[in-house]
């Protein structure tokens, strides 16, 4: 498999891997039929995410960029979190292996389920967040 | 330690012996068997000499010996070579589901072609039951094709049963025994095999060498047509120096079949015992006696294959999964999920394949690599965690 360093060094020394009790928002994706599972938990305070945490069940490239998502939002405010799109975290791992690529898909859509559980239950809107598709397929061709 | 190689049903290191060949027959005896001229007997007699040897492991006639470019051509070859020379007779193919890929899709696609197939379901260590198989018999049945050994779980069919069935019903069976040849005893009288697939790159020689066995009497259309190579049966020039290469691996594995298959019996048993006993929640995939001498296969709860591999490669061990990243689809294999493993399960999966170069050292390595890399795995996973939470 042609990952980069910067996938295996993610994938070897995850950031940020575990749970984060009474977690502002948690998000819950992908399947054990597909082989990915990603879960994502947010602390968020004052409209900041002050750490997130991620458990992965998956490939090389599944824990990469779930490790990388995390990565890419701590200290941003929910709004700039949503500016953590697949592509960016592809970008941020120095790209993957086209087969590959619906990883960063899910990781994104674990990130924006993390953040709409945390808008459910703070009562709030968070502009240009859709809710989560559970049915959702994840293996669709991703922006490159 | 040096690299470790645990993936010997992918492919197999050539031997010295056998690498041997390749040189004098490509560049001293370089001939072309079809000549005329006396330096190109050489080629023709290394090419009758490899056909003798392969027959010799199988108890076959040399002359019931066909070569071809690999394993997989030898499957398309039976399979559509027998249902197109047999067709006024019937179109109906019996196979199971647990095939390798070169015989499943000929299959599927003989079916987008007229012809009818059944997919015989296998229990959960992947036998095939011959009830089901004497169930799925028709008048219009023509070819059952059922592989000898599984590469996947290792799983060993009970061969010569079905191909008394065959027999029988007089119709043709072929075997695909591409993993089991060179490695266990088959007798393809005793068998009532029709038609046998093999390869050379599982026996130590060279890929892009494979062979078909056709029983005397068998009718079997061409796949190939050109020159009159083969007994105008397969065209092509012969590619002597792999063939050559074949039968010394051929001759090799048969003369140290028994000794071999103990040896790695051993290992095999040891590391599958290793691995179970000293991490939870895990199980053997494939029948634990009626299985192939190196095949270790085992599923690992709570986790998926690829990354297991990318753990172990890492620390220099190659080996292989089922898992569906690790296949570019989207399913996990379709031997496991045969056997009736859950997708989650079927992912999870770690295959091991031993071979002549393996060692005890090279064993206990990996039970000593592999315990920390699953735990590492499981803590990093939310299925462990939603599991931890419901104990």
């Amino acid at each position: 498999m042609e990952y980069s360093a910067k996938v295996l060094d993610h994938f070897e020394n995850p950031r940020n891997m575990g749970e984060i009790e009474h977690a502002s928002g948690i998000g819950l994706v992908g399947n054990a039929k597909c082989g990915d599972i990603m879960k994502v938990y947010l602390q968020i305070e004052d409209g900041i995410i002050k750490d997130a945490k991620f458990k992965t069940f998956g490939c090389g490239a599944a824990v990469a960029t779930s490790s990388m998502a995390t990565e890419l939002v701590i200290g941003k405010s929910v709004k700039e979190a949503l500016q953590v799109t697949n592509k960016a975290v592809m970008e941020a791992l120095d790209g993957l292996p086209p087969v590959k690529v619906h990883c960063s898909c899910l990781a994104e859509e674990a990130m924006h389920a993390a953040l709409w559980d945390y808008a459910e239950k703070a009562g709030i809107v968070i502009e240009g967040l859709k809710k989560p598709d559970p049915d959702a397929s994840h293996d669709e061709i991703a922006e490159e | 330690m040096d690299r470790i190689y645990f993936d010997n049903a992918a492919t197999t290191k050539m031997r010295d012996e056998v690498f041997e060949e390749i040189r004098k027959y490509s560049q001293s005896e370089y001939g072309n068997p079809s000549s005329v001229y006396e330096p190109a007997r050489a080629a023709k007699k290394a090419v009758d000499g490899a056909r003798e040897a392969i027959a010799k492991v199988i108890l076959a006639a040399p002359d019931e010996i066909f070569f071809t470019g690999s394993g997989t051509e030898s499957d398309n070859w039976a399979i559509r070579g027998a249902v197109e020379a047999n067709k006024s007779k019937g179109n109906h193919i019996i196979t199971s589901v647990i095939e390798h890929h070169a015989v499943l899709h000929t299959c599927e696609n003989l079916e987008k072609n007229g012809f009818e197939v059944t997919y015989l379901p296998v229990d959960e260590h992947g036998i095939v039951r011959i009830e089901d198989l004497k169930a799925a018999v028709r008048p219009s049945t023509i070819l059952i094709t059922i592989m000898y050994a599984n590469n996947e779980i290792g799983t060993i069919q009970p061969i010569r049963k079905i191909g008394q069935i065959a027999n029988e019903q007089g119709i043709i069976f072929h075997t695909d025994a591409v993993q089991a040849f060179g490695h266990i005893d088959i007798d393809v009288n005793e068998q009532y095999i029709s038609l046998m697939s093999i390869s050379a790159h599982k026996i130590y020689g060279p890929k892009g060498c494979g062979a078909l066995y056709i029983k005397k009497g068998t009718k079997l259309s061409n796949l190939i047509f050109g020159g009159a190579q083969e007994k105008r049966r397969r065209a092509g020039t012969e590619n002597v120096a792999g063939i050559a290469a074949f039968g010394r691996a051929a001759e090799l594995a048969h003369a140290e079949m028994k000794e071999e298959r103990r040896k790695t019996e051993d290992l095999r048993d040891y590391l599958i015992k290793g691995i179970l006993d000293n991490i939870p929640h895990t199980r053997l995939n494939g029948h634990p006696v009626l299985r192939l001498p190196g095949n270790v296969n085992i599923s690992f709860e709570f986790i998926e294959g690829e990354s297991i591999l990318l753990m172990l490669d890492m620390k220099g061990i190659s080996a292989s999964s089922g898992s569906a990243c690790t296949s570019g689809s989207l399913d996990p294999s379709h031997v496991l999920l045969g056997i009736g493993l859950p997708h989650e399960k079927a992912h999870g999966s770690l295959r091991i394949t031993l071979g002549r170069f393996n060692t005890q050292e090279e064993a206990d390595k990996l039970l000593e690599l592999l315990p920390p890399i699953i735990k590492r795995l499981r803590d990093m996973s939310p299925l462990y965690e939603e599991y931890l939470k419901k104990q």
